[in-house]
């Protein structure tokens, strides 16, 4: 059936860049696997549970990218407690002791520990690119030796990680002859930087594209850093505090007069609003802008410098911008595709915050907006009816109102229809978190028209077992679900064993399951590894079948249970 | 029409993607109350035909007959949804109007919906045998099940046993929950404000100072990412201490209070950036909890929550008509009462008694906080019973 020597293969196969074709084409026979398996280069790891390390280097030989996840989802909001597991060190053994010439590894919500970035650093003498996302775990400490260590480094890339800082030499680590450096991010450091060093690092680092600082680079240091500087796309200020009336300010304006590439924006983690003036020249051609952490820049000004923004493409804000703001967001960023606003005072009732008429004003001024992270007060069915009706292309839709239970205001009405619409309407949606008051039926309308939809997030809704059938009968593609505080029991848990398999995970806390559903459900799918996460020293192994269990999590696995898994976590 | 469907699944049936052809024959269909607002989606009528006295007439639960009809006529289609075929869902909210070419009736739905919604339930398995071919690394899932590739799509379309529906017969112990349970969940958010609150403080934000509602005190919501929610905390603290700071230097000159400002902004929020949650651990616990120090201002109650974290084992909010048991096994932390005793590890690592210096030093130097059993912490502790009298002596 081939025609093509293996080299011509392989060579269409380097045209596949998505993990999901290079999959697709390995299945075809088996000379396509192993044409397959000898090239690629690139993999991705949803669950670093559901297959061991060694297996994936026995496939896969020639890997030099890795990117792996760890905990679940609902770890980011402290469900899941500290010890749970991800580590990365098995994995970072496996490969040092392989013939594996590692250059890349991205690792989300992973526990890294200093030992671990050590041995990486010194086992792959060609790694170029670490991406943390959501880690925890390490110190400076393991950054030294990074930055010691990898000769030929290019992105370091620490994105919201709890890092302990011991501040300020590793930074001085990293070796005159490192010039490599294209992405430098250590915006979630907390403690202090040895200034000089990062202006030294900058000025040595001609291909550097990519930099955004913490809260301890001041102003000046950003002016000088600039100034070495001028070809950067991606740029995350520090501390942006000055005196708007000093010579420094001044520089600085001139000096970002010469920024002609910067096209992402973000950081002003603290920010004397006075001195926003210096970056309205770039604005103009920026297409994405974060400042979700400018928690110091109040409404007018914000929307004064997004008046400037008109090519946004990315716009990540404080709800402070309130509803006005919103509109004027709409009508001038057109283009518009990704918005996330975030609630600048979330247990507080703020005036300032938005509401459905925010979300109204951008659905009609950005038909373009496919991506949503919404927190609000309240949202009204008539509303969610006409953001559905004017942006159809939304692949994610995530609306989180700050009350978990509460009604469309208005009408006092479950917000089911709203939703409904929206999921009819948006036939390529892939990922939906809902929230507000929610009765069975959104589940029917979502098993009924998201046929797309992989992620789904549910907390504090639904009536009964119902509910969670519709989904799991009705979303084919439904890849990760995660569910708290939901009225759903043991029949709707297994109701559809096998459909566990076709999905990564399943989370569950706070719902109706009991211990006996969990059970039944681990022995009659053996692939799958149902973990029960009990906080509390109150259940015993022989507890009582019918208590109701506060988190279950399960997952698909080709290698069984896992052996770190912590005392208070349960393989049954 | 079944030369579109394969009888008896086999690997083509893994890529029989599409769906059950356009209609051409109208039946007619029933609305949902209340009526959705989008017009109504086309669907194989002859196929509902056939359908309809099926699912009109058969049991909850499926019979082997049964399913041998699906999968004469479906095969392995996956996207199969075969209650949309019954039902008109017309979001009418919207008005979207005509469209469709059939007449939605307007007799109540409310009997044909439940047997519809039970057919769909059962239906699912079948198409849910198939493992998407977009899988990430799960085609080792595939391959490795002996044999390349058609070993699970390869099983005729049969229930094994993995893939039963259970019925309530299976469920022994199984509590009905009917109409009580949506009930207990409309009570959720008071109900885990009260219990939960004091049970899992440690994990969520306790209110500060004013208006709570009962969203402060549930776990984890709003969902935001802790490393945000610890930095939101952080930046309205330096914020409001900048605000102070303007106010009582407004009568300087401009230049140099302007200076100061900054740089007070500056190091205020440096001493807090390492704030919100840190860590706690008791000895003899394994796991460990993280308290949010910005939501105290005093030690007491700093230790009170921990008191309810570690010491009070209560049964979970929805504990079934169980009691629940308030064991307190050792309350005050702080006054040297208890078996134990709260320390906490500064910027310079050592391990210090909590309470000895003010609370603001406290919050700067703090890294994580330990329940140290009082045999051990002796060593610690040089001014044990002065400290003590001080404790008793605030208010709490």
């Amino acid at each position: 059936m081939n025609y093509f020597p293996d080299e011509v293969l392989e060579h269409v196969f380097d045209f596949l860049t998505s993990h999901r074709d290079r999959n697709a084409v390995s299945l075809v026979c088996s000379l396509w696997y192993r044409v397959e398996r000898f090239s690629r280069q690139r993999v991705f790891i949803g669950n670093c549970y559901a297959i061991s390390p060694e297996k994936l280097i026995t496939r896969f030989p020639g890997l030099k990218s890795l990117t792996l996840k760890g905990k679940p989802h609902f770890a980011d909001f402290n469900l899941v407690p500290y010890d749970w597991g991800g580590y990365v060190q098995p994995w970072i053994e496996a490969l040092a002791k392989s013939r594996i010439g590692l250059e890349e590894l991205r690792l989300k919500r992973m526990v890294v520990s200093d030992d671990s970035l050590e041995l990486l650093s010194r086992s792959f003498a060609n790694f170029k690119t670490l991406v943390l996302v959501s880690c925890e775990g390490f110190t400076t400490d393991g950054l030294a030796a990074i930055a010691a260590n990898c000769r030929f480094l290019r992105e370091l890339d620490l994105q919201e990680n709890e890092i302990d800082d011991h501040s300020g030499h590793w930074l001085s680590c990293f070796p005159d002859s490192c010039t490599s450096l294209t992405s430098l991010n250590f915006a979630c450091l907390k403690g202090e930087i040895n200034l000089a060093s990062l202006e030294r690092l900058v000025a040595r680092s001609p291909n550097l594209r990519s930099l955004r600082l913490n809260r301890a680079v001041p102003l000046e240091t950003l002016q000088k850093i600039l100034m070495r500087a001028p070809l950067l796309v991606d740029l995350g200020t520090g501390s942006y505090v000055h005196d708007p009336d000093s010579e420094t300010y001044n520089k600085l304006k001139t000096t970002i007069l010469k920024c002609k590439s910067i096209r992402n924006l973000s950081g002003f983690l603290e920010v004397a609003p006075r001195c926003l003036p210096a970056i309205f020249p770039i604005c103009l051609n920026l297409t994405s802008l974060n400042l979700s952490y400018a928690a110091g820049i109040h409404g007018s000004e914000l929307i004064k410098l997004i008046r400037h923004c008109a090519k946004l493409q990315r716009l990540w804000i404080l709800d402070c911008i309130g509803d006005k703001g919103l509109e004027v967001v709409a009508s001038t960023c057109n283009e518009l595709q990704e918005l996330r606003v975030f609630p600048s005072d979330p247990f507080g009732v703020g005036h300032d915050a938005v509401t459905e008429n925010g979300l109204v004003a951008i659905s009609i001024g950005c038909p373009k907006l496919h991506s949503l992270l919404y927190f609000c007060q309240q949202m009204t069915n008539a509303a969610l009816i006409t953001v559905a009706r004017n942006c159809p292309n939304f692949i994610r839709f995530r609306l989180c109102i700050l009350d978990p239970t509460r009604p469309d205001p208005v009408t006092m009405k479950p917000l089911d229809d709203g939703f409904g619409a929206i999921v009819q309407s948006c036939k390529l949606l892939r990922r939906l978190s809902l929230s507000g008051l929610l009765t069975d039926q959104v589940f029917l309308y979502i098993g009924m028209y998201a046929e797309q939809l992989e992620m789904l997030s549910v907390a504090f809704a639904g009536d009964s077992d119902k509910g969670m059938l519709y989904v799991l009968n009705g979303c084919k593609k439904l890849r990760k679900l995660e569910i708290r505080d939901c009225p759903f029991g043991n029949m709707a848990l297994l109701s559809d064993v096998g459909k566990y398999e076709t999905m990564r995970s399943l989370w569950m806390s706070s719902c109706e399951v009991t211990l006996w559903g969990c059970k039944t459900l681990a022995k009659v799918m053996p692939r799958l590894n149902v973990e029960i996460i009990n906080e509390h020293d109150q259940m015993e192994i022989c507890a009582e079948d019918g208590q109701r269990v506060e988190k279950m999590y399960l997952y698909r696995t080709l290698v069984g249970p896992r052996k770190d898994a912590p005392e208070f976590v349960w393989n049954l | 029409m079944s030369r579109k469907f394969e009888v008896g699944g086999g690997e083509s049936a893994r890529r029989t993607t599409g769906h059950l052809g356009p209609s051409t024959i109208t039946p007619s269909t029933t609305s949902l109350q209340p009526t959705p607002p989008f017009p109504s989606l086309p669907f194989p009528s002859l196929f509902a035909c056939l359908l309809l006295p099926y699912t009109l007439f058969s049991p909850p639960h499926y019979s082997k007959s049964l399913h041998s009809f699906f999968k004469l006529f479906f095969g392995s289609a996956r996207n199969l949804t075969p209650y949309l075929a019954l039902m008109d869902v017309t979001l009418g909210l919207l008005g979207g109007g005509g469209g469709s070419s059939r007449a939605s009736t307007n007799e109540s739905t409310v009997s044909k919906m439940e047997v519809v919604e039970q057919d769909f339930v059962g239906l699912s398995s079948e198409a849910s045998s198939y493992p998407p071919v977009e899988a990430e690394l799960e085609l080792g899932l595939g391959l490795s099940l002996g044999g390349g590739g058609a070993a699970v799509k390869g099983k005729p379309f049969v229930w094994g046993e993995c893939r039963r529906i259970l019925t309530p017969k299976d469920f022994p112990s199984v509590v009905s929950h009917g109409s009580s349970v949506s009930s207990r969940f409309s009570d959720r958010a008071t109900a885990v404000a009260a219990v939960t609150g004091t049970k899992r403080a440690a994990d969520s934000v306790s209110q500060e100072g004013g208006s709570p509602p009962s969203a402060s005190q549930v776990v984890g919501w709003p969902p935001i990412r802790a490393y945000r929610m610890n930095s939101l905390v952080n930046q309205t603290k330096s914020q409001r201490d900048e605000e102070d700071k303007q106010i009582g230097e407004k009568d300087e000159s401009n230049d140099s209070s302007k200076k100061k400002i900054y740089r007070n902004t500056e190091n205020t929020a440096k001493e807090k950036c390492h704030l919100g949650f840190v860590k706690v651990n008791m000895d003899g616990v394994p796991i460990g909890r993280k308290v949010d120090l910005n939501a105290h201002s005093c030690y007491a109650t700093l230790a009170e929550m921990l008191e309810d974290m570690f010491f009070r084992s209560t049964t979970t909010v929805k504990s079934m008509g169980g009691e629940k048991e308030q064991v307190t096994k050792s309350p005050k932390l702080l006054d040297g009462s208890s078996e134990f005793v709260l320390t906490y590890e500064d910027k310079d690592g050592d391990w210090m008694l909590v309470g000895d210096v003010p609370w603001g030093m406290f919050l700067g130097s703090v890294r994580r906080l330990r329940i140290m059993k009082t045999s051990e912490a002796n060593g610690l502790a040089p001014r044990f019973q002065e400290r003590n009298e001080r404790q008793r002596s605030k208010p709490i």
